[in-house]
């Protein structure tokens, strides 16, 4: 008797706990899914994807960028399979295995994001909007809003950095990331 | 001169809303023979029945209407008051103004007049009744049980147990049915021969239980309570009372390699043979099909050319000469438990019935039955439990699982779900994967229909536990190529084709009832459905009955049926037995058909009409006592008051009492005489 062999759904349970095959296709994430109109994969597909073990096509497949991690499907889902989090542990494998298809201003709003913690420990949303529009090259988009958001508070040029920065900047060190 | 009494019932607002009902009343006051009219909120209340019975006293009322709902809601009740006021009860009926008049009319005038229309008619047809007296038939305190399955072991249990003696009869050779070929049993994986077999025993040994195996139903004469029934004892070759079970036989036997059908052609069996080694009764029967011996005497050879088993038989059980015996039983009931066989799925089929040429079945040895799958994973088998395929005995690496092979499927002649499939292939796939760790199991479906007490939940842990894959489709094509078996499907979720290289492919085939079936109710005067499954009585309130007083059915003659509730229906039909053998005399409504001797020609085209079989021929004796001529006679507890047989009298000579063409032709002069 050999061990079962590994497939993207023990993967999936090792990396979760979440075990794929308790989904029954009902379709209810997809029915709730804010995404769906945008996404070519909805929450269901990818569910199916992986209970068939087609790693590749899973973890090169871009609809799984879309996800605004919004988590109404893990909340609605009747069989607690809870796709947010197979959603986003397959996304974790798909940059590991290098075969990610991030569209480019999703990538450069990821990278935004985490450049905002490496460097003031906590968001600084003046600093990630100005991070986001210089990677992502849409410098001109949603300007418009900056004075309003100025004048109520919403944005402000003074970022405000934790006490422990550098240790938030060694731990990005140490996990070899550069946003 | 006829004293009617007229009560009209408002049924709250039922009838009062679109029927007015004081015009009724006022209507029938002066109605020729009505001698006292009323109208009441709820006559069927106590107060309304109370006003009935103080009419009937103070009135000398001949005949009661009641013009209120249909008579299957209170004709007893009201029946039931007239009889406590001195009114003979069949002198009361009822007008049916609701169901056929308030209910389905909005004009408040039209209907008041049908209302009018409809309470003359009964009136006038009270006019023509007669008193009647309720029919008592006795009752013989005696079950016949027909199929020794799990279902007729479980009706006979519970009728013997309730003190009153059990007929069993089986046509193989030892009882237990299906349930003891099945490994495990879902939702709980008992052993079903655990399970079983102590049942089997206990009915064997039950003092209130007389059992004939290898035995089959040949004539059912008579009615409720008083059944007459001739059972064939078919020649098992081998004296019952002689034979200790000891195997002798079946070792000396040359012919070892006929297929065994308790194994599902899995195993071999030899011509003298029991079943299996649980049996009961543990005792042989020869086969004569495939026997050495009767081969022989087949050709003609002047010498038989075997005789193994007689020799080596030490209690000399074994009679070559045995025939065909008949006894015949007095019963008072029936319980009809034949169950099921399952659907054949090659190219040989009976009639109305097409195969799946296209799934090999037959052809490639690695493509199996359900049936076959259970004595392949059963620890009795002939595998003794290890997954191994027919082909070449090696353990299957990926195993196919296709549902609704049959059932659901009406372009091969069967259009219903056979209820099970979704089940034990769910098990089927389980039993595997505890069995072959690293083996794959598909299953493809169309929909998981597992509907039952832990059942959904058992159908998942096939699937998020025991790791069974699930393919939404049907399977179009199974076939060989090389040592693979090619399976040909569909995903509908993820929509594309599916090719799966399988070693060994399950089809959970459907349920059919058994050969033979339709031959049986036609005995029994019981209807079967289009498949050949015994129809019941109503489909929701009288489940195991059926529409012949004191026949029952239990179980998978009736309709595809899992364990649980072919039990559950055995049950049922016992409780229904228990409770007609519960007195000793039984009360009929006088609603039978009688026949008038003096004009009746004898043609006996009521006979042949008769739906119940209640048609007999009787002699007509002159004073000498010499036969003079033949008359039909009609027996009151067969009799269920159809009146097909007053339709097609020639001579007018047999009538439904209550509804004689005197009573109905009144009526329709009712309607064609008052405007």
């Amino acid at each position: 008797m050999s061990a079962p062999s590994r497939t993207l759904a023990t993967d999936i349970l090792e990396a979760t706990g979440i075990n794929p095959a308790t989904c029954y296709q009902c379709g209810k994430c997809s029915a709730g899914c804010p995404m769906a109109s945008e996404s070519d994969l909805r929450p269901h597909n990818v569910m199916r994807l992986v209970v068939q073990d087609r790693r590749e096509a899973a973890l090169s497949e871009q609809s799984i960028w879309l996800c605004l991690t919004c988590e109404t499907c893990s909340a609605r889902c009747p069989n607690a399979c809870d796709p947010a989090r197979v959603i986003d542990a397959v996304r974790e494998m798909s940059i590991e295995a290098e075969v990610a298809d991030m569209p480019r201003n999703v990538a450069a709003f990821h990278r935004a994001f985490l450049e905002q913690i490496r460097t003031n420990g906590r968001l600084h949303e003046m600093g990630m909007v100005m991070e986001y529009k210089l990677r992502s090259g849409d410098l001109m988009k949603d300007v418009i809003n900056a004075p309003g958001m100025l004048s109520r508070g919403k944005l402000s040029f003074r970022a405000e950095r934790i006490e422990g920065v550098a240790e938030i900047k060694r731990i990005f060190e140490k996990c070899g990331v550069t946003p | 001169m006829s004293r009617i009494g007229v009560f009209i019932c408002h049924c709250g607002e039922n009838i009062g809303r679109t029927v007015d009902c004081e015009a009724v009343t006022e209507a029938l006051k002066d109605h020729p023979g009505v001698a006292f009219t009323e109208d009441y909120k709820y006559m069927c209340s106590d107060p309304g029945q109370q006003l009935v019975k103080k009419a009937i006293e103070d009135n000398d009322l001949t005949g009661v209407v009641v013009a209120a709902c249909s008579p299957h809601m209170h004709e007893k009740t009201f029946r039931r008051a007239c009889d406590q006021a001195g009114l003979n009860k069949y002198m009361c009926e009822m007008a049916n103004i609701r169901e056929h008049c308030s209910w389905i009319h909005e004009d408040r005038g039209e209907a008041t007049e049908k209302a009018v229309d409809i309470t003359r008619t009964i009136v006038e047809k009270v006019k023509h009744n007669q008193p009647l007296e309720s029919i008592h038939i006795p009752v013989t305190k005696r079950a016949l049980v027909i199929g020794g399955g799990i279902a007729g072991i479980q009706a006979a249990l519970d009728i013997a147990d309730g003190g009153h003696e059990v007929v069993l009869v089986e046509k193989e050779a030892s009882i237990g049915g299906h349930m003891s070929q099945l490994s495990e049993t879902f939702p709980t994986l008992d052993c079903s021969q655990c399970i079983l077999t102590p049942r089997m025993v206990e009915a064997y040994q039950h003092p209130n239980i007389k059992l004939h195996t290898w035995s089959e139903v040949e004539k059912v004469d008579g009615y409720i309570g008083n059944f007459t029934v001739k059972i064939r004892k078919k020649a098992r070759s081998v004296n019952e009372d002689l034979c200790n079970g000891c195997g002798d036989c079946q070792e000396a036997c040359p012919a070892k390699r006929i297929p065994s059908e308790f194994e599902a052609g899995l195993g071999n069996r030899t011509a003298i043979y029991v079943p299996f080694p649980q049996a009961v009764p543990n005792i042989p029967v020869l086969d004569r099909q495939n026997c050495t011996l009767f081969k022989g005497r087949r050709k003609g050879l002047a010498k038989d050319a075997c005789g193994k088993c007689k020799e080596a038989c030490l209690k000399d059980a074994i009679d070559y000469d045995a025939e065909d015996t008949f006894i015949e039983e007095e019963i008072g009931a029936i319980v009809v438990a034949t169950g099921f066989q399952l659907y054949s799925i090659g190219r040989e089929q009976p009639e109305g019935l097409k195969g799946y040429g296209e799934y090999g079945y037959g052809e490639v040895p690695d493509v199996i039955d359900g049936l076959q799958f259970e004595r392949l994973a059963s620890a009795s088998g002939p595998t003794a439990g290890a997954i191994l395929r027919p082909s070449d005995g090696k353990e299957p690496k990926t195993v196919v699982f296709v549902h609704c092979v049959g059932s659901r499927d009406s372009e091969k002649g069967i259009s219903y779900c056979s209820k099970i499939c979704c089940m034990y292939n769910a098990k089927h796939a389980m039993l595997y994967k505890h069995k072959v760790h690293d083996g794959r199991a598909v299953a493809f479906y169309m929909d998981i229909r597992a509907a039952g007490k832990g059942y959904d939940e058992f159908s998942r842990r096939a699937i998020e536990e025991d790791g069974a894959e699930y393919i939404r489709g049907r399977v179009s094509r199974i076939f060989r190529d090389g040592d693979v078996v090619k399976v040909w499907g569909y995903d509908t979720l993820s929509q594309e084709q599916v090719v799966i290289d399988a070693d060994m492919v399950v089809l959970a085939t459907a349920m059919r009832p058994q050969d033979g079936v339709r031959e049986l109710a036609q005995k029994l005067s019981v209807s079967t459905d289009e498949h050949g499954f015994i129809n019941e009585a109503h489909p929701k309130l009288r489940p195991v009955e059926t529409n012949t007083a004191g026949v029952f059915v239990a179980g998978a003659c009736q309709a595809p049926r899992d364990i649980p509730d072919a039990v559950a229906m055995a049950s049922a039909t016992g409780a229904k037995v228990l409770s007609l053998f519960s007195a000793d005399e039984l009360e009929r409504e006088p609603a039978v058909a009688i026949v008038n001797e003096n004009t009746c020609i004898g043609c006996m085209n009521c006979a042949k009409v008769c739906a119940y079989g209640a048609i007999e021929q009787r002699e007509i004796c002159t004073v000498d006592g010499h036969v003079c001529g033949h008359v039909a006679y009609v027996n009151p507890g067969v009799c269920q008051g159809c009146g097909t047989c007053q339709a097609v009298c020639l001579s007018k000579s047999v009538e439904l009492q209550t509804f004689t063409d005197e009573q109905i032709f009144s009526e329709i002069n009712a309607l064609c005489y008052w405007e």
